[in-house]
């Protein structure tokens, strides 16, 4: 039994992260922040250096096929950085979706190109993921309909892969005819939302899977992790900020972290926080290892966290002061992801209520 | 990242489960706080010892088992108890925090003769540290002792001595060289509870039962022998017996398994035919519960990996104490909320007896709080976490604080 990460996972954890200080600094975030697109040229050819865009993508088609976990860990590490990167849709769910769905043709025609970082591929659902917004898009003689709220990490997609109410999915090039996006600049400057519609778009269906919600549900299930890893990663960022500027802040003759008022809210940030990080490993672990737990653990991994983010984006914010209400120590970008992630393919009570039917506790005889 | 058990601890896993199949309906009830244990506890407690199930570190030679320490063993048997809802053993002080104080600073007739009666349940040691004038400020002990022909003569008082009432032994923490300065001027004491000049007067907690007392010093010998590892030496000792106490591993399967219960629990429980799972409030209430397990078995499992690599986990484990006492309330707090109206009938019967279903909720319920408060309260666990684990610095000291300590 050993519960932890291997070295070959410490190792791409610390280079992805040094990669991201030494090339997305603060006034770099700031610089990005107003265009809003959720992408960086030099950041997206920089991960690609890294192995980024193909880390689930089997070797035969030029991936590195690694697993759930190794994203987790790189899902931290982007959250940390607060990194404007298509990660959980382009990277993660696109995988997934392909690997899941798609006929050996079908991969062999998009995986390389998603490996390669050529393509980006933003996942959408019509209905299954309990999100807020009108969605709802139907697939007929290749051809898809419909329209798709508030989809992510699309601001620079290439294609949408677009699930529907069957769990088969339909994947669409973002230039082709009949499709219109329209990108809203998100609460959190660093990824926006997208609103597409279809109008009897060309489509290719991924529909090769022996039991297509199964299938779906994984893809969710994968994107609901990284979305918590981000978080994760996110709120232990905005502790570590906290806990400096704790050190440093002097009112009454002292340093403010010498006061219990401060001390033990960080404290307890630090009491909620840590445990989270087991469960995000425990629940990407889970994806690949544990296919019993898979479902379970990545509903409440996402509903726990989301819970736990904003309690410690909150308070690190207050340890501030008014400065961690202002804009000029850019906490708030970190304060934003947070609150963007928790909102994303279903918050917690969504992810609690589908962890209850899981169960068989919404009708418990 | 691999949580399969290797070959020889899944064998351990089937020998524990098959334990458990042949000797489990002997086991005494789960949960309920701390109590003196009756017959049937004493008896499972042999049974334990016997089989390597408690005691299993100790040496043969002072009624162990013998068994090289091996946290994953530890925890695989703990996991297994826990997954049966089978009482794992004793869990007093004496075997936590003496017998392994003993091992590692005792000498060899202490060991022969405190060792092995302590392990079986049959001898119960209660912890003299805390005064009415240090209750988190554990140095500051102004209990007494002076030798005089052999004998420590001591005089003072103890407070919220746990198990005080029924215990057979103490072990104590006083102020022997009192020229010396506060840390260095202590020593490690071992004495009988039937000590003449001993008095112990129990106090009632909000249980209702007797769970601690006040220990009362005047004039009583403890032969000069019985000091652990030489005078002045009590601090360096008492911190032995600490670091003991915070080697033992949050227990996260016994979490799982309250949560288990209270499942079942909110699944039984029902308002005019409506089980309340199916209640959106309660059940809003057993999610959130079950998702903070989920996290806190996962973190469990990374401090288990750690301690078997021999690394320090740091804050990983200082939150341990904190994060585990108020998440056990709140499973608790939930379960006498599914209770509702009809587990409000409350008696413990005693010490010796097992109580109701409802009324032990209440008692875990009441007694989690008391688990909060000793062993270094919250908020001096916040200190901790906060001072040692996040590197914050501490409170400014307090000009002449021992004159207003002492007043």
């Amino acid at each position: 039994m050993e519960f932890a990460l291997t070295l070959e996972q410490r190792q791409f954890d610390d280079s992805l992260r040094a990669f991201l200080k030494d090339r997305l600094p603060m006034e770099r975030l700031r610089a990005l922040a107003p265009a809003g697109i959720g992408f960086d040229d030099d950041l997206w050819n920089g991960m690609l250096e890294l192995g980024l865009q193909g880390l689930l993508v089997p070797e035969r088609f030029g991936g590195a096929g690694l697993g759930i976990l190794d994203a987790a860990v790189a899902g931290e590490a982007l959250g940390y950085a607060a990194a404007p990167i298509p990660f959980a849709g382009s990277i993660v769910m696109a995988s997934l979706a392909f690997m899941n769905s798609a006929t050996e043709s079908q991969q062999d025609e998009y995986l390389p190109q998603l490996a390669g970082g050529e393509a980006r591929f933003a996942v959408a659902f019509a209905g299954l993921a309990g999100q807020t917004g009108a969605s709802k898009a139907t697939y007929a003689d290749g051809r898809l309909s419909g329209r798709v709220a508030a989809v992510m990490d699309a601001g620079s997609a290439t294609h949408f892969i677009v699930y529907l109410a069957d769990g088969t999915a339909a994947v669409v090039e973002a230039n082709a005819a009949g499709v219109s996006s329209h990108m809203h600049r998100s609460l959190d400057r660093t990824r926006p939302t997208v609103d597409v519609t279809f109008d009897n778009a060309p489509a290719a269906r991924l529909d090769a899977a022996n039991d297509p919600m199964a299938a779906a549900k994984r893809v969710l299930d994968a994107g609901r992790i990284m979305l918590a890893a981000d978080t994760l990663g996110a709120a232990q960022n905005m502790l570590d900020k906290a806990v400096a500027f704790a050190k440093e802040r002097v009112q009454f003759g002292r340093v403010i972290g010498s006061f219990q008022g401060v001390k033990h809210p960080l404290a307890d940030c630090v009491t909620m926080l840590e445990p989270c990080r087991g469960m995000v490993w425990y629940a990407a672990h889970a994806q690949d290892m544990i296919r019993e737990e898979a479902r379970l653990t990545a509903c409440h991994t996402k509903a726990h966290l989301s819970d736990v983010g904003r309690e410690v984006a909150r308070m690190t914010t207050e340890t501030h002061g008014g400065m961690g209400f202002t804009d000029l120590l850019g906490l708030h970008y970190w304060f934003k992801r947070i609150s963007f992630n928790r909102q994303l393919l279903g918050g917690p009570e969504i992810c609690r209520e589908e962890a209850a039917a899981l169960q068989g506790w919404l009708t418990h005889a | 990242m691999d949580l399969r058990l290797s070959e020889e601890y899944q064998a351990l896993q089937a020998e524990v489960r098959a334990f458990i199949a042949k000797f489990g309906d002997r086991s005494p009830k789960v949960g309920g706080g701390r109590k003196k244990p009756d017959q049937k506890t004493l008896d499972w407690q042999k049974i334990l010892v016997e089989h390597g199930y408690a005691g299993r570190t100790i040496p043969k030679q002072y009624g162990g088992f013998g068994a090289e320490p091996d946290v994953m063993a530890a925890a695989v048997i703990a996991e297994e108890f826990a997954r049966a809802e089978v009482y794992a053993g004793l869990t007093n002080q004496g075997i936590s925090m003496l017998v392994p104080t003993l091992l590692e600073v005792g000498t060899d007739k202490q060991k022969e003769d405190y060792i092995g009666p302590t392990i079986r349940g049959e001898m119960i040691w209660c912890q003299g540290y805390s005064e009415p004038g240090n209750g988190s400020d554990l140095a500051n002990a102004q209990t007494r002792a002076e030798l005089k022909d052999g004998n420590w003569i001591v005089n003072g008082q103890k407070i919220w001595t746990s198990s005080a009432h029924y215990a057979d032994m103490m072990f104590l923490l006083c102020r022997t060289e009192p020229e010396k300065s506060k840390h260095e001027g202590l020593s490690y004491l071992l004495l009988s509870m039937n000590s003449p000049g001993l008095d112990r007067r129990p106090l009632t907690t909000m249980t209702g039962r007797n769970e601690f007392n006040e220990v009362f010093f005047t004039d009583v010998k403890v032969p000069e022998d019985q000091i652990v590892l030489g005078r002045g030496k009590g601090w360096y000792v008492a911190n032995v017996t600490l670091k003991h106490e915070r080697l033992m591993i949050g227990d996260a399967g016994k979490m799982n398994a309250r949560l288990e219960q209270l499942i079942r629990l909110c699944q039984s429980s029902e308002i005019d035919g409506r089980p309340i799972i199916t209640m959106p409030e309660y059940r809003d209430r057993l999610l959130k519960l079950q998702g903070e397990v989920i996290a806190w078995k996962a973190h469990n499992l990374r401090l288990l990996t750690e301690a078997a690599q021999g690394a320090e986990s740091g804050v990983k484990r200082m939150i341990i104490k904190y994060g585990g006492t108020m998440l056990g309330w709140r499973l608790s707090s939930l379960a006498i909320d599914a209770l509702g109206a009809a587990g409000l009938p409350y008696e413990t019967l005693g010490e010796d007896a097992e109580a109701d279903d409802a009324t032990t909720w209440n008692i875990d319920y009441m007694y989690d709080v008391g688990l909060m408060i000793g062993g270094g309260s919250t908020n001096i666990q916040k200190n901790i976490i906060g001072e040692r684990g996040l590197d914050l610095p501490r409170e400014p000291k307090v000009q002449n604080a021992s004159a207003i300590g002492r007043g």
